[in-house]
């Protein structure tokens, strides 16, 4: 099977559906004779052409706007945020326009906006953004947030094909980090399944994303150090959030560690950690406990991003503390 | 944009009567919208477009079926004469079961994809670059229609105002974007919104045509937004229209407007589009009072049938099928 990396997924899986679906095109940033700042979309204009593969001024609220329109016009477009952060000029576009269409009008607004996210590559405060809690928060937005190279081709294929506005969580740092096996094969994932990456007895970690890796590798140690078993719940979609598949882990383990690499405060991780108490609380052993990066934009300078971001260690530890509980 | 006389030649009579009838209609609608609004029956706020007839219903009449409108919150009429029908908008306006958004939303912030209207939203200008993307596909299936917008003066200071314009213009998208400088935007004057000498100049920034255009006058509204539209199905691009008028009522029917000297408006009262494109029409013969009586009578028993059936309608109930936000894959 061959072996593909993260970024290469995702853009394996553009290139299939806009060869499969006239009506899918790409507009954004520096994607078409550039290839895209982190060339996801290299190749796509020279196979595509202009028509479909749009270098659009620098105007994130006006791209974001334009794949409404084309949208509502029967088009299907993959917007691109060179970053993630730069999502937050398109705010009303997302949250007013695409996120109540369905709601008002009963039609569909079938768009892909992808936002390379978070950090670990040192961008500092202005590149290194998990938009995702600002979001899920929206009703009328999907979210998928893919971990490995294999859930990344088959979600993005997903969103393109759905009917309703799918936001891409795509992390810049397992780009080029993470490399998987992904069938030369036109499957597509649901969105809203999560998968456990790893199965156990005696500890939940419930996540996705970059932190699906730490969360993995936590776990190993935790294993080879105490002998207990973490499993491991990769969400991959936020919004909708699979709520069963949560609650079947923390129902046989009794106790839940939620990590995201986004900030604690008002993150993914209070909202599951409510649904867990309120639904299953009797099968609760410990608190539920989360590790998340700190309530402070993104540190530019590594020391402290390495400080800021959570990581193995502080998975580890957390896990540690759980498992005495 | 000079040559707009000759699409003034190609109207018939019957052309001018349907711009008159729709000029009256629009604001026999609203008059009978204001009503609902005080007996209680349309609740939140209510806007007028007196004074915005010529340019409402002169900017839709130049577009064909298979254009696309979208419309802002004093463009009622625009919905009419792109071929919306009084029993639906008043449904709508009243938050009815039956009202296409279902009293999920109300006014004129509706979408009818088979009659190509949409509706805007309340944050000004957030739906120029949705009209440009729908321009954008318009040019990607190859098809030759148009879209026509329209944002206010005040509304022409927001950035997705200048991020579409920069967007379509270089992509030379088919959009025509009617500026509808009715001098105030809420209660701040023009004066305040800008120091440029016409809104129309914001074109020069993006290298498209602009014009201002004199809004009371809708034969001139017509000509020169059928110029433009005609401009933009050839493929050469967009362009700006800043069609000047006056808000004659307050920004919602809660607003007295107190701010605007009385002078300003009794000035602006002389050039009411309707009493003055009634008087050429009777100047040409084209009118006469037996076919106004007629046309009036015709409107009012129109309206009289939308209020009774849209009040009668029933109101939506909280079933789980209205508050769904996704639609079901199949």
């Amino acid at each position: 099977m061959p072996v593909l990396s993260y970024i290469e997924a995702i853009s394996k899986g553009m290139w299939e559906e806009m060869e499969r679906d006239e009506s899918v095109f790409l507009l954004g940033e520096d994607i078409g004779t550039y290839g895209g700042a982190f060339k996801a979309t290299k190749g796509f204009l020279e196979k595509f052409g202009e028509k479909r593969v749009i270098d659009t001024v620098i105007a994130e609220s006006a791209i974001v706007g334009a794949a409404i329109g084309a949208a509502l016009a029967g088009l299907k477009p993959i917007a691109e945020m060179q970053f993630a952060d730069f999502v937050t000029n398109a705010f009303t576009q997302l949250v007013n326009n695409a996120a109540k269409t369905y709601f008002r009008w009963n039609i569909p607004l079938p768009i892909v906006v992808r936002l390379p996210s978070g950090g670990k590559i040192h961008g500092g405060p202005f590149h290194s953004l998990n938009p995702e809690a600002w979001f899920f928060h929206v009703p009328g937005l999907k979210i998928v947030a893919p971990a490995t190279p294999y859930d990344a081709k088959g979600l993005i294929k997903a969103a393109i094909r759905d009917p309703n506005p799918v936001l891409y969580i795509e992390h810049k740092y397992l780009y080029r980090n993470i490399k998987g096996e992904v069938p030369d094969l036109d499957y597509v994932l649901p969105i809203g399944s999560a998968d456990v990456k790893r199965s156990g007895v005696d500890l939940t970690v419930i996540t996705y994303g970059s932190m699906l890796h730490w969360s993995l590798k936590a776990a190993d140690r935790l294993y080879a150090e105490i002998g207990a078993e973490t499993e491991i719940v990769d969400l991959r979609s936020l919004i909708p959030l699979d709520k069963d598949t949560i609650f079947k882990s923390v129902k046989k383990t009794g106790k839940a560690l939620i990590v995201h690499e986004d900030t604690v405060t008002g993150g993914i991780g209070a909202e599951i950690s409510a649904l867990i108490t309120e639904n299953i609380f009797e099968y609760l052993d410990a608190p539920i406990m989360r590790v998340a990066a700190l309530d402070t934009p993104v540190p530019y300078s590594p020391p402290l991003e390495n400080y800021f971001l959570p990581d193995e260690n502080k998975i580890f530890n957390a896990l540690k503390k759980l498992n005495e509980y | 944009m000079k040559t707009s006389s000759i699409y003034l030649q190609n109207l018939t009579d019957e052309d001018f009567i349907k711009l008159y009838y729709f000029m009256n209609l629009m604001r026999q609608f609203e008059n009978s919208v204001l009503n609902l609004y005080r007996q209680g029956k349309i609740v939140g706020g209510v806007y007028s477009g007196m004074g915005n007839e010529a340019t409402a219903i002169g900017s839709a009449y130049a577009l064909i079926s298979t254009d696309y409108l979208f419309p802002m919150h004093r463009d009622s009429g625009a919905h009419f004469v792109k071929g919306q029908n009084l029993r639906t908008m008043m449904l709508q306006y009243l938050g009815k079961a039956d009202s296409p958004t279902k009293g999920r939303d109300g006014s004129g912030h509706y979408a009818d994809p088979k009659l190509r209207i949409y509706g805007n939203i309340s944050h000004l200008g957030a739906m120029i670059p949705v009209a440009a993307g729908v321009a954008l596909a318009i040019k990607y299936k190859n098809e030759n229609n148009v879209v026509l917008n329209y944002i206010g003066e005040g509304g022409s200071n927001v950035g997705d105002f200048h991020e579409a314009l920069a967007f379509a213009s270089v992509l030379k998208l088919p959009l025509v974007l009617i500026i509808e400088n009715n001098q105030y935007a809420y209660s701040t004057p023009v004066y305040k919104q800008t120091i440029a000498r016409q809104f129309s100049d914001r074109a020069i920034g993006y290298g498209i045509p602009g014009v201002t255009i004199d809004g009371t006058d809708v034969l001139e509204v017509y000509s020169v937004c059928k110029e433009a539209i005609e401009r933009a199905r050839r493929g050469e691009g967009p362009s700006i229209i800043e069609s000047v008028t006056m808000r004659m009522q307050g920004h919602a029917a809660y607003d007295d407007a107190w701010y605007v000297p009385k002078a300003e408006l009794e000035k602006w009262r002389e050039k009411d589009p309707i009493e003055k494109f009634e008087k050429l029409l009777l100047d040409k013969n084209i009118l006469n009072e037996s076919l106004k009586k007629e046309i009036l009578v015709k409107i009012k028993s129109e309206i009289e049938d939308a209020v009774n059936f849209a009040t009668n309608a029933p109101d939506p109930s909280p079933t789980e099928n209205l508050f769904k936000v996704f639609m079901e894959i199949n």
